[in-house]
């Protein structure tokens, strides 16, 4: 079985798995990273979103073989500065966002990048631009989710 | 500190008894540290004791492995029903909770509640879910919104005797008057400035002997913690992916497990091809038929899910096989109880609506790890009902219950979902045949095509009326059965539901109990016939609540009509309470009530009574073409909930933060039941398997404006929250709809009979193969 070198939350870890396994299965079955959620394997609800080299991806639909050396895997683990929360962290405990908490690693994940992504782009992070997510909240916190990434982007 | 007992405490008297205020019981455990408890009574279970209604109560099955004597004996035992609050030496709280959080906040408000009584802050409480308890009888389980309601005055009753023995403790170490003393932040302290850390007194504190002793609690306006807003005290965990579900626990062997399942909804597994192929698969280490499919332990769940795919297996039909929506609509409407007044005899209103199949999937799927080896069991999973699901996975086993250890952990949403245990009894089963541990999961299509579901019903109603009033309002709820074999939580409940005729006899009590008209229709007269047909069903947020209410208030709508009055007025005029026009009057006011809207846009009212409390809707709606047109990649957008404000009293509030957001809840709950979410029945199975087909609120169809107002009650006692905010948003929304395109739609949600928008995913293999195009999706 291939041995593979990972670049997981600014460590490098390795791991020794098949070229086609999904690459959140390798974080959490393997490394036992669990902040990524399981809710579909299809890239639809977006409960494991975590980013590749500082943008947005899901690792349900990312064999491991598709991983370069030189990649940068970020889970909801490594966003924070140690134990300085990032801003939208913060923001998300501010306005006590979270009920049952399953897919907020993967909505905190998603909004970080929906900013960064926004501010590259030069555009607002307004409604319009927060109705491009697509991770889905089963709980339905959905507007407190809105409040917060307005206010986590002013922090960012 | 030295560390000394204290003596007997003088009679309760002067400051901290005052007279004609109620006393409760509460015990003093004896222990080495400070441990007190008090009684969890069963009466105040969904609202009265009738829940335990004697047809059910009469027929217990025969004894099982946990038997009546069993449950006698310890229901017996003085102390074994009584939940226990331990003082620690570290100077913290703790208490094990008998209820499951879901995300609804208990964990939370019960610290609040335990942090009021003692002088603590929230974070010094330590609240986790207790194990499953067979001697608490009727009380282990967590439905019908009654979580803060059943244990809000025991949990204050066990607080109050240990901040008095506290208090007591440090009287006499600091050789002062009792009543002089006062306790903040964990600590004790007198009038001279002195104090005395709460960990200290722990043992000075302690008894040794259990005894009962009379308490009273804080009165209400000495509250400092209850009714201020507070956060979930477990949010950190939450925001930096430290919170544990069951599927991230780290059991040792307790590898991942899929069952392959069949394409009919309950299909049963006949035989299988390739059984030793698949179990030489990369990463398969068991391949085992089990009761529902064939179960696949491999080191990855991507391995588990591919063993899944590759299995040939021939399938034994399901439970409805060859049915389909219409034919199950046309056994239901046979089913319908005749309505007494006779159609045209007299002026009427009328009303017929059909509500379609919901799933209450919640985003964490059904999962359970197990542990079944020498006789024994353990179980870990997110579990409502956890003595139940004990009882059932011993005579599953064959083992008697009380070698089950069912720990129960904090679910990923539940929504009625994990009133039942479907996942625990398979990995029970699979790790008994396996002979090792295993981690199982539902797949996202098991969990939507085969999991629970909210059952397809009708409501019909019919309303005889004056110039000026109603003289009755009959409604006929006609339900696919409605799964309540959980019982009470406790087995002989369950038991009892499981008897011939037992669960139409539980489930025409929860209707009786819980649908309460907020409206003075002269003879008003609600009755339910549930068909059984063998789907899997278990009550979902609110269960007949939002079918019902949308039936009532689309017909109020459609009566203030008739006399040419507007709804509001309407509504309000015909109220029942005070309450209710309280909560009416506040979606009114705040939501503006009869401001102009644009053509094809339009409000909407809808009011509820439940959960000892009352709530009001007022919805604005876009049904212009350009909104409901809008495209978005792979999602239905429909018409649009632009704005919602909504009122609620629920008597005496614990967290207004936490309220409000079960209430946001509700109310995209209720979105997506009017306007979006159902499956599909197509020859004996559901159509959607995941996300991309079962269309739940996103965040293009959540309110741009959302407004919750929490009315001042006078209410002493804490009513329900986690399901109060999908009935009157449900019949506003439909109200709103119906206004905006000037036409009452007959079924719900509004969508159910368009084209689907998407391709069907296919049955065989049953889970859709994982992408491998990720990357092009970056953002």
């Amino acid at each position: 079985m291939p041995t593979r070198t990972l670049s997981l939350n600014g460590e490098k870890v390795t791991v020794e798995a098949e070229d086609d396994v999904r690459l959140l299965w390798v974080i959490r079955d393997l490394l036992g990273v669990t902040g990524p959620k399981y809710g579909c394997g299809i890239n639809v609800c977006k409960a494991c979103t975590s980013h590749i080299n500082g943008k947005a991806f899901n690792p349900c639909s990312v064999p491991l073989s598709e991983i370069k050396d030189s990649d940068e895997i970020t889970t909801i683990e490594g966003l924070a500065d140690g134990d300085e929360l990032h801003p939208m962290q913060e923001a998300w405990i501010d306005l006590d966002v979270a009920q049952c908490g399953f897919c907020q690693p993967g909505q905190i994940m998603a909004a970080v990048a929906k900013v960064r992504q926004c501010r590259k782009e030069g555009r607002e992070v307004d409604d319009a631009a927060i109705e491009e997510i697509r991770n889905i909240c089963r709980c339905g916190t959905y507007n407190r989710i809105r409040e917060a990434i307005k206010a986590g982007a002013e922090n960012m | 500190m030295a560390q000394h007992r204290v003596a007997p405490a003088p009679p309760r008297e002067g400051l901290r008894a005052p007279v004609g205020r109620r006393r409760f019981l509460g015990y003093l455990i004896a222990a080495p540290t400070l441990v007190v408890a008090a009684e969890l009574t069963r009466q105040e279970v969904f609202g009265g004791p009738s829940a335990t209604a004697a047809p059910i109560l009469s027929a217990p099955q025969p004894p099982e492995a946990y038997d009546l004597l069993d449950l006698l004996r310890d229901s017996m035992r003085p102390t074994a029903n009584l939940i226990r609050i331990e003082v620690n030496p570290d100077g913290t709280v703790s208490f094990e909770l008998p209820r499951s959080d879901n995300g609804q906040g208990i964990i939370t408000s019960t610290q609040m509640i335990i942090a009021e009584e003692m002088g603590l802050d929230v974070d010094q409480v330590r609240v986790t879910l207790a194990d499953a308890r067979p001697e608490l009888l009727f009380n282990q389980i967590t439905g019908g919104s009654s979580t803060t309601f059943t244990t809000y005055t025991p949990i204050r009753v066990a607080a109050a005797l240990a901040q008095m023995r506290l208090l007591d403790a440090a009287a006499q170490l600091l050789q002062q008057d009792v009543r002089t003393l006062t306790a903040r932040k964990g600590l004790i302290l007198d009038p001279l400035g002195n104090s005395l850390p709460i960990g200290d007194l722990a043992g000075p504190a302690a008894s040794s002997v259990t005894e009962q002793v009379e308490v009273v609690l804080k009165p209400r306006e000495d509250f400092t913690v209850i009714g201020k807003p507070q956060g979930k005290t477990d949010a950190r965990d939450i925001v930096t992916g430290r919170k544990s579900f069951v599927n991230d626990l780290q059991i040792p062997d307790a590898l991942p497990t899929v069952i392959c399942r069949a394409p009919d909804l309950n299909g049963t597994p006949d035989d299988v091809d390739n059984l030793d192929e698949v179990r030489k698969m990369p990463g398969v280490t068991d391949v085992e038929i089990v009761s529902t499919g064939v179960a696949v332990r491999a080191k990855t769940f991507g391995q588990a899910i591919d063993g899944v795919r590759a299995l040939e297996v021939a399938w034994n039909r399901g439970t409805v096989a060859g049915e389909d929506d219409a034919s199950i609509l046309k056994k239901l409407k046979a089913a319908e109880l005749p309505l007494v007044v006779p159609a045209g005899a007299v002026d009427t209103v009328e009303g017929a609506f059909t509500f379609y199949f919901k799933s209450n999937s919640s985003l964490e799927p059904n999962s359970a790890i197990a542990d079944v080896r020498g006789g024994r069991a353990e179980i870990w999973g997110p579990m409502k009902n956890p003595v139940t699901a004990q009882n059932a996975i011993a005579k599953k086993l064959g083992i008697p219950q009380n070698a089950v250890t069912v720990h129960v952990i904090q679910g990923g949403g539940s929504f009625g979902r994990k009133l039942f245990f479907d996942a625990a009894l398979e990995a029970a089963e699979a790790s008994q045949k396996m002979g090792k541990p295993v981690k199982l999961m539902w797949t996202r299509a098991d969990d939507s095509r085969q999991g629970r579901v909210h059952p397809m019903c009708t409501s019909r109603v019919r309303a005889t009326v004056t110039k000026d009033s109603v003289l009755s309002f009959e409604q006929r709820h006609t339900s696919v059965s409605t799964d309540f074999t959980h019982g009470l939580g406790d087995a002989i409940t369950a038991a009892g539901a499981k008897a011939p005729g037992g669960n139409l006899t539980f489930a025409e009590s929860i209707f009786e109990l819980t649908q309460a008209s907020p409206y003075n229709y002269g003879v008003s007269t609600r009755l339910l016939n549930e068909v059984d047909m063998r789907f899997n069903t278990s009550s979902m947020r609110n269960v007949y609540s939002p079918d019902v209410t949308t039936a009532r208030e689309v017909v109020t709508d459609q009566l203030a009509n008739k006399m040419g009055r507007d709804p509001y007025e309407f509504r309000r005029e015909f109220a029942r309470s005070e309450r209710i026009r309280g909560v009416l009057d506040a979606v009114a006011k705040e939501g503006r009530w009869g401001r102009s809207m644009k053509s094809g846009t339009a409000q909407g009212l809808g009011i509820h009574h439940e959960y000892k409390g009352v709530s009001a809707a007022l919805v604005e709606i876009d049904c212009r073409p350009e909104t409901v047109n809008r495209k978005i990649r792979e999602a239905v957008t429909g018409p649009r909930v632009t704005r919602v404000t909504f009122a609620i009293d629920a008597g005496l509030v614990i967290n207004p933060k936490g309220l409000e957001a079960q209430m946001m809840g509700g109310i995209n709950d209720a979105i997506a039941l009017i306007l979006s979410s159902s499956l599909h029945l197509v020859d004996g199975h559901f159509v959607e398997a995941s996300w991309d087909n079962y269309f739940y609120t996103r965040q293009w169809n959540t309110p741009p404006e959302m407004n919750i107002v929490i009315v001042e009650s006078d209410h002493d006692e804490p009513g329900g929250a986690g399901e109060a905010g999908v009935a009157a948003t449900c019949g506003a929304i439909a109200n709103a709809y119906a206004r905006a395109v000037g036409k009452v739609p007959t079924y719900f949600p509004i969508n159910h009979l368009e084209p689907f928008p998407f391709e069907p995913k296919p049955l065989v293999p049953p889970i859709p193969e994982s992408p491998v195009d990720g990357l092009r999706y970056t953002y």
